[in-house]
């Protein structure tokens, strides 16, 4: 049997699966000829195999990865850490604006400790940059992952924890941690971290529509920062326009505009994240992030 | 490509579930898969495939039911059915809407024969 399409073995001589669109599996815009994949109607369902028993499973696909989100949240918890999962395409200004923020929460709130942990494929590139800060940082290669899981950042939790304990620091004070996930705005969407909120960054640079091309992770963030705002001028983007259809997929995205390079707007995000409450759980988050309506524990578990 | 993830997690439950009832393979699998899921179907089928060989998965029937996208309209005050994230109301035109289904990612169930 083609396990792409389930069509009978009879069919497979010399099938490639370029035979999709006679299975309906895609949907071709005939005026543009654009391809929906995704759009097909359900499968059809394969009548019985009367000699096999059945097993009801009933079980979450992301239960094992939640579980492990739990327990990081209930572990955050207990020592008093904010954890962000910030999410972005490759080249939003993720790290800059990670290296920016410790910098100016140095001179603003020095009594606060953070800590990143920083996700990419390859290279500690990220973390050095960090570490430059003065702030702990621990890199997690992810190879040929997409995004980070909560077991990844369990580990890497407990290599900074570790690190800290050797070094004598005091540890139940209120911190912030950043997550730094894997530069890709589809993928990391699904996977809860255990964080208390998504923030999903984008810049100027990139496309005003992203927020509609890329629809789950905005309506997964609770926050929206939009970067990069001193190329405004130079550049076709329409803020307004920008925040507008990030509101369609998540009515009640927050949005914050600043340039980490300038130091505009960054006040702002500081007030945002010093507001932040190391019992600002997801729970409490879910009542302002409302795509995820009951039926959809498994985000934000 | 997050696909090819939610296919190990998928033959992880599968492997407990042949542990815990001592099956060897399974002929059917049903899985789950909501419109507002954030998963592709045609990609998490080609992931399966992938990972198929030499697992109890191999040569199984792949069922991915796809229920449908609800949300509740707030200006309607009624639930309504959308295809994707940023479809609006199809009563009201607007964009108040709160995702209530078609959020599911599941295995359902399986038919195994081997015990």
């Amino acid at each position: 049997m083609c396990v792409v399409c389930g069509c009978g073995d009879e069919q497979a001589a010399g099938h490639g699966h370029a035979h999709d669109e006679a299975h309906g599996h895609v949907q071709i815009d005939p005026l543009k000829g654009d391809l929906h994949f995704g759009a097909g109607a359900a499968r059809v369902s394969v009548p019985g195999l009367s000699q096999g028993r059945a097993i009801q499973l009933e079980a979450d696909i992301l239960g094992q990865n939640n579980r492990v989100a739990r327990r990081n949240r209930a572990h955050f918890l207990a020592h008093g850490v904010t954890a962000l999962n910030l999410v972005s395409s490759p080249g939003s200004g993720k790290t800059t604006l990670l290296c920016a923020t410790i910098r100016a929460l140095q001179q603003r709130a020095p009594q606060l400790p953070v800590a990143v942990i920083e996700g990419d494929q390859q290279t500690s590139f990220d973390a050095d940059r960090i570490r430059a800060t003065g702030a702990p940082a621990v890199q997690v290669n992810t190879g040929r992952g997409c995004h980070l899981d909560a077991p990844m950042v369990a580990e890497a939790f407990h290599q900074l924890h570790q690190h800290d304990h050797n070094h004598g620091a005091a540890h139940d004070a209120h911190s912030l941690l950043f997550i730094e996930n894997v530069g890709n705005l589809v993928c990391p969407a699904l996977w809860d971290l255990g964080e208390a909120a998504k923030v999903a960054i984008l810049s100027v640079t990139e496309g005003e529509d992203k927020p509609l091309k890329y629809p789950d992770m905005f309506a997964a963030a609770t926050l929206m920062v939009l970067n990069k705002t001193d190329l405004l001028p130079h550049v076709q983007f329409d803020v307004a326009r920008c925040i507008a259809l990030a509101r369609r997929v998540n009515p009640a995205i927050q949005v914050l505009q600043l340039s980490a390079t300038t130091g505009e707007g960054l006040d702002a995000w500081l007030d945002w994240l010093l507001a932040l409450q190391p019992d600002d759980l997801p729970g409490g988050l879910a009542a302002t992030a409302p795509m995820h309506g009951p039926g959809c524990g498994h985000h934000h578990g | 490509m997050h696909e090819a993830s939610l296919a190990g997690g998928i033959l992880q439950l599968v492997e407990d579930a042949a542990r815990r009832e001592g099956f060897q393979r399974v002929t059917q699998l049903r899985l789950e898969a909501g419109q507002l899921a954030g998963v592709e179907p045609r990609a998490l089928r080609f992931a399966l495939e992938a990972l198929a060989p030499g697992t109890c998965l191999h040569g199984c029937t792949l069922l991915i039911d796809e229920p449908p996208g609800q949300a509740w309209c707030l200006p309607c005050g009624a639930s309504v059915q959308i295809n994707q994230r940023g479809d609006a109301c199809p009563h009201c035109g607007g964009w108040q809407l709160q995702a209530t289904g078609g959020t599911e990612l599941r295995v359902v169930d399986l038919i195994v024969d081997g015990d």
